[in-house]
């Protein structure tokens, strides 16, 4: 069962992150991510994660897809044209991309110990609370370091904005 | 299996009594909103327009689906079909009542029972906004596009100040479960005030609770937050070239959305499905009271019946007696423990429902530039005031 439901979602995960590049409207293209996030949450929740599955649904694709698929539609941006590109580059592009794939693979078989291996269902420190009691004990200073970067990027965007209004 | 079995039973059932639940609430709707306007309302299909949903239903299903010419036609077709899916599936981490054992089965009322279970409705809320955004995009017409533009704007602001009252409650409860958080709702103080996440806790969450409910008008898109299809101004909005059952799908899950926030807004704020006062004092016998009286107003109605409404006389006590019965089932002591919790959540949900129709029929539409003023100014700064004062109240009184 989990197999099947993990094949299923990577699936689909891969075959939206394909219609993403190959679709030529932006609107196309941002609701092909959505179904990336869609599926990479399902994953998440295979492996235990329920909490960061929750939250990979209402910030990725509740809140910021929303926000392009939003500034795509006020821009009304329409269909891209597809620059014509000389046919060698996907004959030698293709090879390539395979050849990344098969030596990625080879690179984890090897490095990777085998006992380590991800098994669905095993996994349960995926809660709120244990990942409320990890970031504000073992990683507070990350955390907070990372709270006030952020509040830096806030306030830098509503002065950028401040100043074309 | 039995596991199996119990739970497609218990999902059929949800899905039907949630579906015809849909189909009355517009019936309700309209007659709240009709009286409330000194009108009759429907009274046309069947006793003071009852069949009127099924007609509605007949009707938008036997229309011509209109595909207008120029739209995107899988987005057209997908729009309708994700938006009630997604309203559809958060009833399914709603428990309407405790744990109970019908026929030697022990199960839970309620499909499921997950540690994230607010976050799944706040998931599933903020992903119903792409139902709506995609329908009017695809439409390729500008009053579809003007109302999915306001909408997503509208529900991503929103969605902040809903969190925010959301996060207040859970501080005191301490967990995320729907079924954990009524359960740390239950027992009185001093013997008779519901400890209910309103009235109690180190911090009355009755601020919350408000910022709450007006948050939740704006995610369901009602009125004073019905921008997304202001009819005066954008013809029907988002789904303004949608017909038949395309247009009933849209319908359905506006409708599945606001029957899911209030009960969530029962479950969070009001002790979902706690009595209003301890049992001891009786409250019990509220349904079987309540039922028995409205078939004693329907026999002495039916006993005054006019000479031009004959079969009032029959009809009315007829119905008396059908309400004398469900009065009845409140009283068997095997179905108490099932009926009486379920009771009190669909009061508390219900009493909820009729706050959003009472306000359609009160008060009027915001301006646009208005309602993001609101959110972004009022709403947001007040709802994380509540959240910093019950977190720190929150922080003095544990341990």
């Amino acid at each position: 069962m989990d197999a099947l439901l993990f094949l299923t979602f990577a699936g689909i995960a891969v075959l939206c992150g394909i219609n993403l590049i190959l679709q030529t409207h932006p609107i196309s293209s941002a609701l092909s991510l959505v179904g990336v996030m869609g599926s990479l949450a399902v994953l998440y929740l295979l492996l235990g994660g329920a909490f960061i599955a929750a939250v990979q649904l209402i910030v990725y694709a509740g809140a910021v897809m929303v926000l392009f698929v939003f500034v795509i539609m006020l821009l009304n941006a329409g269909a891209e044209r597809k620059s014509s590109k000389p046919a060698v580059r996907a004959w030698i592009s293709l090879p390539l991309i395979f050849t990344f794939v098969i030596l990625l693979g080879g690179l984890i078989a090897s490095r990777a110990p085998a006992d380590a291996a991800v098994r669905f269902g095993e996994f349960t420190g995926g809660t709120a609370a244990n990942i409320g009691r990890a970031l504000f004990t073992a990683y507070l200073l990350p955390f907070e370091v990372t709270s006030i970067l952020i509040l830096i990027a806030i306030l830098g965007a509503v002065v950028l904005a401040r100043k074309e209004i | 299996m039995n596991f199996y079995i119990v739970t497609l039973i218990k999902t059929g059932l949800v899905a039907i009594v949630l579906l015809t639940f849909c189909a009355y609430l517009v019936w309700v709707e309209r007659k709240v909103l009709a009286h409330i306007q000194l009108r009759p309302g429907p009274y046309r299909v069947g006793p003071h327009g009852l069949l009127q949903p099924l007609s509605d239903l007949i009707k938008l299903v036997t229309k011509e689906g209109v595909v207008p010419a120029d739209v995107n036609i899988f987005y057209y077709l997908l729009a309708p079909f994700l938006s009630v899916a997604l309203a559809l599936v958060s009833i399914a981490v709603i428990p309407f009542g405790p744990v109970v054992e019908v026929f030697g089965v022990q199960t839970q009322m309620g499909l499921t029972d997950l540690d994230i279970g607010v976050l799944v409705v706040l998931a599933m809320s903020s992903l119903g906004v792409y139902g709506l955004v995609i329908g009017g995009w695809a439409s390729n017409s500008k009053y579809s596009l003007m109302g999915s533009l306001r909408s997503s704007a509208q529900m991503v602001s929103y969605e902040l100040p809903m969190a925010m009252a959301i996060v207040a409650p859970l501080l005191i409860v301490n967990s995320l479960s729907f079924r954990e958080i009524v359960a740390a709702q239950e027992g009185f103080n001093f013997g008779f005030l519901p400890r209910w996440n309103v009235f109690a806790g180190p911090f009355p969450q009755l601020a919350s609770f408000l910022l709450f409910m007006i948050a939740a008008f704006a995610e369901t898109n009602r009125v004073p937050f019905d921008l997304p299809e202001a009819e005066s101004e954008l013809v029907a909005g988002f789904h303004t070239e949608y017909s038949s059952t395309m247009f009933a799908a849209f319908f359905t899950a506006e409708y599945a959305s606001i029957t899911t926030i209030c009960c969530v807004a029962s479950l969070l704020f009001l002790g979902g499905w706690h009595p209003l006062w301890p049992a001891e004092y009786g409250s019990d016998l509220v349904p079987a009271v309540l039922f028995a009286g409205a078939a004693l107003i329907l026999v002495f109605h039916g006993a005054q019946a006019v000479k031009s409404r004959m079969w009032d006389r029959f009809t009315f006590p007829a119905f008396g007696l059908i309400l004398l019965g469900v009065a009845a089932l409140f009283l068997i002591p095997a179905l108490k423990p099932v009926l009486i919790p379920l009771f009190w959540f669909a009061a508390k949900t219900g009493a909820l429902i009729f706050v959003f129709i009472w306000i359609r029929g009160t008060l009027p539409r915001f301006r646009y530039d208005q309602l993001m003023r609101f959110a972004w100014l009022t709403l947001f700064p007040l709802a994380v005031a509540n959240l910093l004062a019950t977190g720190l109240a929150v922080a003095l009184t544990t341990k």
